[in-house]
C-alpha cells in the first residue's frame, strides 16, 4: 500500500512525466492553448495510458519473458498501443457517442504520444508488479494531465497579457514551460522508491 | 531457433490484435448514411458555422435527417443549394444572396477619439473600457473583430479606421454581424445593389451626435419628410430606409445636414477602392 501511494505521489509531482522527464512535449505545447482542449486531451490520455500499461505489462510478462523475447518489447508495444487506440476509438464510437465527440481528434493523436510508450517501457524496466504497473500508468497520466491543465490555465491568461513583441507566440510559451519545469524541480528528492 | 520464435510470437500478437480489431469493427459498427458523405462533398467545407451547426459534417447530417434546409448553407449560395437538392431529390427553395454592409462612416477624421487606447486589440474589450475610446458610443472602434471573424478574408481594415467589405469575396454568412459588439454590420440582399442607406447606427440625440461625429445621423427627420415614397422611418432617433420601398430617387441625399445618406452603389466595393479615392464617396455626395 505504501509503495502504491509513493508511486502515485512520485509520478504526479516528483517525477512528473512532462515537466521532469520531458515526455509528451508535443501535445503539452500543442493542445494547451485552451482549457477545454487540454481537459479533453487529459481525459483521453488517462484512459489510454492506463489501458496501455495494463496490456503491455501482461503481454511482456506472460509472452515476451516466457520465450526470451524481451528485445522485441519496443516493436510489440508500438503494435499494442496503436491497436489499443484504434480499438478504444471504435468501441467508444458505438458505446458512447457523446464521449467520442468530446475526445474528438485527441484519441487518434495519442497514438503518437511518446509518453504512452515511455510508461509501457518504464513499467517493465522498473520491474513493477502488476498492480504497481497499473497504478504507475494512472499516476503518470494524472501527472501529464496536471502539467497540461496548469499550462492551459497560464496560457489563457497570457492571451490577455501585454507581452513584448519579441516574446510573443511560441517564445513565451517555451519560457513558461521552462519556468514551470523549474518550479517542479522543487519536489526533487522529496520521495524515492 | 530463437529468430523463429520471434517471428512467430510477433506474428501471433499482430494476428490477435488484427482479429480483435476487425471483430470490434463488426460488433461496434456504426451505420453512417452514405448520403452524408455525398452531401459533405458538395458543401464548401469552410466549417464557418453560418448554418447554425458546428461544421459542414454536422450540417450534412442534419440535411440528410431532414432537419436542416438544404438552402441553409449561406456561403455556398445558390449553387450549393441546387447541388444539394439534386443530391437528395428535394425541391429547391430560392435563397437570396446577401452581402455584409457596415453602418458607420465615422472614420478617424470624422469621428473624434476621447482618449488613446493601448489595450487588447479587440472591439468588445475596448468597448467595455470607459464606453470605448471613440467619442461616439455607437460608432466603429476599428479594432477588427469583424476582420478576424470572417472565414473568407472578405473584410479588411482600412487606414481610415473603418472595415471595408470586399463585396466580391463576401458570401453573406453573417459571422461579422455577430462578431461586431456594436451591431454595426448588417447583411442586405445583394439584388441589383439598389436603394439608399443611412450609414449610421447612432441612437443619440442630435446635439450629442454632432458633437462627436461630423457625419452621424442627428435625427432631424429631414429625409423622412423629403422622401416621396415614405420609405424612411425614425427608429429610436435613427433614420432607417426601407429598401423594399426605396426607388433610388435620391431626394433624401441633399437634405441630410451631416450627409449620412448614400446610394448603395457609392459604398466602396473593396479596400483598394477606398485607398485610391479617399473619401470620394463621402465628400462629393454629402455636400
Amino acid at each position: 500500500m505504501e509503495t502504491l501511494l509513493s508511486i502515485i505521489f512520485i509520478y504526479i509531482l516528483v517525477d512528473n512525466f512532462v515537466l521532469q522527464r520531458f515526455f509528451g512535449i508535443c501535445p503539452f505545447l500543442g493542445v494547451s492553448r485552451k482549457m477545454e482542449t487540454a481537459v479533453g486531451m487529459s481525459m483521453a490520455v488517462i484512459f489510454v495510458m492506463t489501458m496501455a500499461t495494463l496490456v503491455t505489462w501482461l503481454l511482456y510478462t506472460f509472452v515476451l519473458v516466457q520465450f526470451n523475447l524481451e528485445y522485441l518489447q519496443i516493436v510489440t508495444f508500438i503494435l499494442v498501443i496503436a491497436s489499443l487506440v484504434q480499438l478504444v476509438e471504435t468501441t467508444l464510437r458505438k458505446i458512447s457517442p457523446t464521449l467520442y465527440q468530446g475526445l474528438g481528434i485527441f484519441l487518434p493523436l495519442i497514438t503518437t504520444n511518446c509518453a504512452i510508450m515511455a510508461v509501457a517501457l518504464l513499467a517493465v524496466r522498473e520491474e513493477f508488479a502488476f498492480i504497481e504497473a497499473v497504478v504507475f500508468g494512472v499516476a503518470a497520466s494524472l501527472g501529464f494531465s496536471l502539467a497540461l491543465v496548469i499550462m492551459a490555465g497560464i496560457r489563457e491568461r497570457l492571451e490577455l497579457a501585454n507581452i513584448p513583441d519579441v516574446l510573443q507566440g511560441s517564445a513565451v510559451t517555451l519560457i513558461t514551460a521552462g519556468i514551470l519545469s523549474l518550479a517542479f524541480q522543487g519536489f526533487r528528492g522529496m520521495l524515492t522508491l | 531457433m530463437q529468430i523463429l520464435y520471434a517471428i512467430i510470437a510477433l506474428g501471433l500478437i499482430g494476428l490477435a490484435f488484427g482479429i480483435l480489431l476487425s471483430m470490434a469493427a463488426k460488433v461496434f459498427a456504426v451505420k453512417v448514411d452514405p448520403r452524408v458523405d455525398k452531401v459533405k462533398d458538395v458543401l464548401p467545407g469552410a466549417n464557418c458555422g453560418a448554418c447554425g451547426y458546428a461544421g459542414c459534417v454536422q450540417f450534412a447530417e442534419a440535411v440528410v435527417r431532414g432537419e436542416a434546409d438544404p438552402a441553409g448553407c449561406i456561403p455556398g449560395g445558390r449553387d450549393t443549394a441546387s447541388a444539394l437538392a439534386a443530391e437528395l431529390g428535394l425541391e429547391m427553395a430560392e435563397t437570396e444572396p446577401l452581402v455584409a454592409t457596415v453602418f458607420c462612416i465615422g472614420d478617424n477624421e470624422k469621428a473624434a477619439d476621447l482618449f488613446i487606447y493601448d489595450g487588447v486589440e479587440d472591439c468588445a474589450v475596448a468597448g467595455i473600457f470607459n464606453g470605448g475610446f471613440k467619442a461616439c458610443m455607437y460608432g466603429c472602434l476599428g479594432l477588427g473583430n469583424c476582420v478576424r471573424a470572417c472565414p473568407f478574408e472578405a473584410i479588411e481594415m482600412g487606414s481610415h479606421g473603418l472595415p471595408v467589405v470586399d463585396q466580391e469575396a463576401c458570401t453573406g454568412c453573417g459571422l461579422c454581424v455577430n462578431a461586431c459588439p456594436r451591431d454595426l454590420i448588417k447583411t442586405l440582399p445583394r439584388g441589383s445593389n439598389q436603394g439608399h442607406l443611412v450609414l449610421c447606427s447612432s441612437h443619440g440625440r442630435g446635439k450629442s451626435v454632432s458633437k462627436v461625429c461630423s457625419v452621424g445621423c442627428i435625427a432631424c427627420k429631414a429625409c423622412v419628410k423629403a422622401c416621396p415614397q415614405e420609405a424612411i422611418d425614425m427608429e429610436e432617433k435613427l433614420a432607417v430606409i426601407d429598401l423594399d420601398k426605396c426607388d433610388d430617387c435620391g431626394e433624401c441625399v441633399p437634405v441630410c445636414p451631416p450627409g449620412t445618406i448614400y446610394p448603395r452603389t457609392a459604398i466602396p466595393r473593396n479596400l483598394a477602392d477606398v485607398e485610391s479615392r479617399p473619401a470620394a464617396a463621402v465628400s462629393e455626395e454629402g455636400s
